[in-house]
């Protein structure tokens, strides 16, 4: 019966030390970002990326109607909870945002380069398939994550992102794990989320994409991606490239069950 | 008793759980996978800026690590170890310690090696984001231990002095797969400001140590 007690009490004593490893800081901003989720700006860019859908434009004077986003032609509910995924057509692993581009290209008929122009939202402004996406993925909330895993593609890239994100190299020895492979870690006051687990991986697919209060701006995963790499001391990811899908297959899929909140807010 | 058994079970495996999350990185690497993740990582990535492509190759650390998940077989660790150690160029004149003022200066600069960064900049330590040192500082990471009072608790011998520098000069020195950056090796602190960083933690009128 001792040893009962000596580990429920040590079980207790590893819980309440990850719960004191939660800042007092970030559960102030937890607070703030529950009473700004009910305002969230984002709403502003899903409405702009809403009428982009419908609105005819570029070269061939198309809507994006006709976008594929793994549901079929034009169905948008609940697709983004399953992206990254597999598409036959262009035989790889796309997740929302590429394929948003990807449908801006073949529909609209706009150049790659013209729509990767200007990647991510600054202070020019957001682009049109940020806004798209902001949309697009607005009409996954409240639903659950699950990015499939039936295709070979899908389960091949889950391992390699799997190994791309444990990959350490560079001038500092980094891998994604170096900073996200451990529960209850810290950079300065930033907490970590360990995205090798369910409820960990679930913090790098909810509140994304998200309106960012400190510059104002819409940003994607695709930003946040890239983001990580230049601190990792990473060389860049090309914007919307396969690489960064497979990444994001292999944190999505761990995140799996877990409940998409819609496009969130950022500190 | 059935009760007991099942919750000891429970316990138990809690534990394990938690502490399996404390290792870092899970299991061993799997070659094919890896492979293609490192093929496709060449393929997709651009060179920015300092951060140029050859980033991406591992050297003979980051490989080993890479491939056993951060668990190396004790025959090859122990010789990497040595094998870095071997690279850690101490002083010449034998002095380890510099300004510890400026050694928090280094600690607080999380600057450097970026594709932001340009060629001239000279990198901080980036300490803070990992470690609590100072007193007056709360914005601090915890990836690494903590280092306030290093000296005070861990005594002001020459040895302990070489043991911090070469520690910073290469982490890997000591813990092949360790999370710290290899700072003098791989050029990032100059002589100068490791030693600024040794003071920081070992002079006795550090505010580490106060």
């Amino acid at each position: 019966m001792k040893t009962l007690k000596a580990l429920v009490a040590m079980c207790g004593l590893l819980i309440a030390a990850n719960a004191s490893a939660q800042s007092a800081v970030s559960e102030e901003f937890q607070k703030f970002r529950s009473i700004m989720e009910e305002d969230n700006p984002a709403e502003l860019f899903e409405a702009i990326g809403e009428e982009y859908w419908y609105t005819k434009a570029g070269p061939r004077n198309a809507s994006l109607e006709a976008c594929d986003l793994g549901l079929g032609p034009g169905v948008i509910k609940g697709a983004y909870a399953q992206m990254p995924r597999y598409f036959a057509d262009v035989d790889q692993i796309m997740d929302a945002e590429t394929r948003i581009v990807h449908c801006m290209e073949t529909l609209q008929g706009f150049s790659h380069e013209e729509v990767t122009k200007q990647p991510f939202s600054n202070d020019k402004g957001t682009p049109n398939h940020v806004s798209v996406l902001t949309y697009v993925a607005s009409q996954s909330k409240g639903m659950p994550i699950a990015l499939p895993q039936s295709h070979p593609k899908e389960r091949e890239a889950y391992a390699v992102g799997k190994e791309m994100f444990n990959y350490r190299a560079g001038p500092y020895d980094f891998s994604c794990a170096t900073c996200h492979g451990t529960e209850g870690k810290r950079i300065r006051m930033q907490d970590l989320p360990n995205l090798t687990t369910r409820d960990g991986a679930a913090k790098s697919v909810l509140g994304w994409p998200g309106y960012r209060i400190t510059g104002g701006r819409m940003l994607t995963l695709q930003w946040r991606m890239n983001d990580c790499f230049r601190q990792q001391r990473f060389p860049q990811p090309k914007y919307v490239s396969e690489a960064v899908s497979v990444l994001l297959t292999y944190m999505g899929v761990t995140a799996n069950g877990t409940m998409y909140t819609g496009p969130g807010i950022k500190r | 008793m059935k009760t007991y058994k099942t919750l000891t079970t429970i316990a138990l495996a809690g534990i394990v759980v938690v502490l399996g999350a404390c290792a870092s990185n899970g299991g061993q690497s799997d070659k094919v996978s890896r492979d293609k993740a490192i093929a496709l990582m060449k393929r997709d990535f651009k060179a920015t800026g300092i951060a140029g492509l050859e980033r991406l190759d591992e050297d003979q650390v980051q490989a080993t690590c890479n491939h056993s998940g951060n668990n190396p077989p004790s025959d090859e660790l122990i010789r990497l170890q040595q094998e870095q150690l071997a690279t850690i160029k101490l002083p010449a004149d034998g002095n380890l310690m510099g300004d510890w003022k400026n050694g928090e200066k280094i600690a607080q600069n999380g600057r450097g090696f970026t594709w932001r960064d340009k060629p001239g900049n000279a990198p901080g330590g980036g300490c803070y984001n990992c470690h609590q040192i100072g007193p007056n500082e709360a914005s601090f990471g915890s990836i690494g231990t903590s280092l306030y009072q290093f000296g005070k608790i861990r005594g002001y011998t020459a040895e302990m002095q070489k043991y911090v520098y070469s520690k910073i000069y290469n982490a890997k020195a000591f813990n092949l797969c360790s999370e710290m950056p290899r700072f003098g090796y791989v050029g990032a602190l100059s002589e100068a400001q490791i030693k600024d960083l040794v003071a920081l933690l070992m002079d006795p009128e550090s505010e580490v140590n106060k």
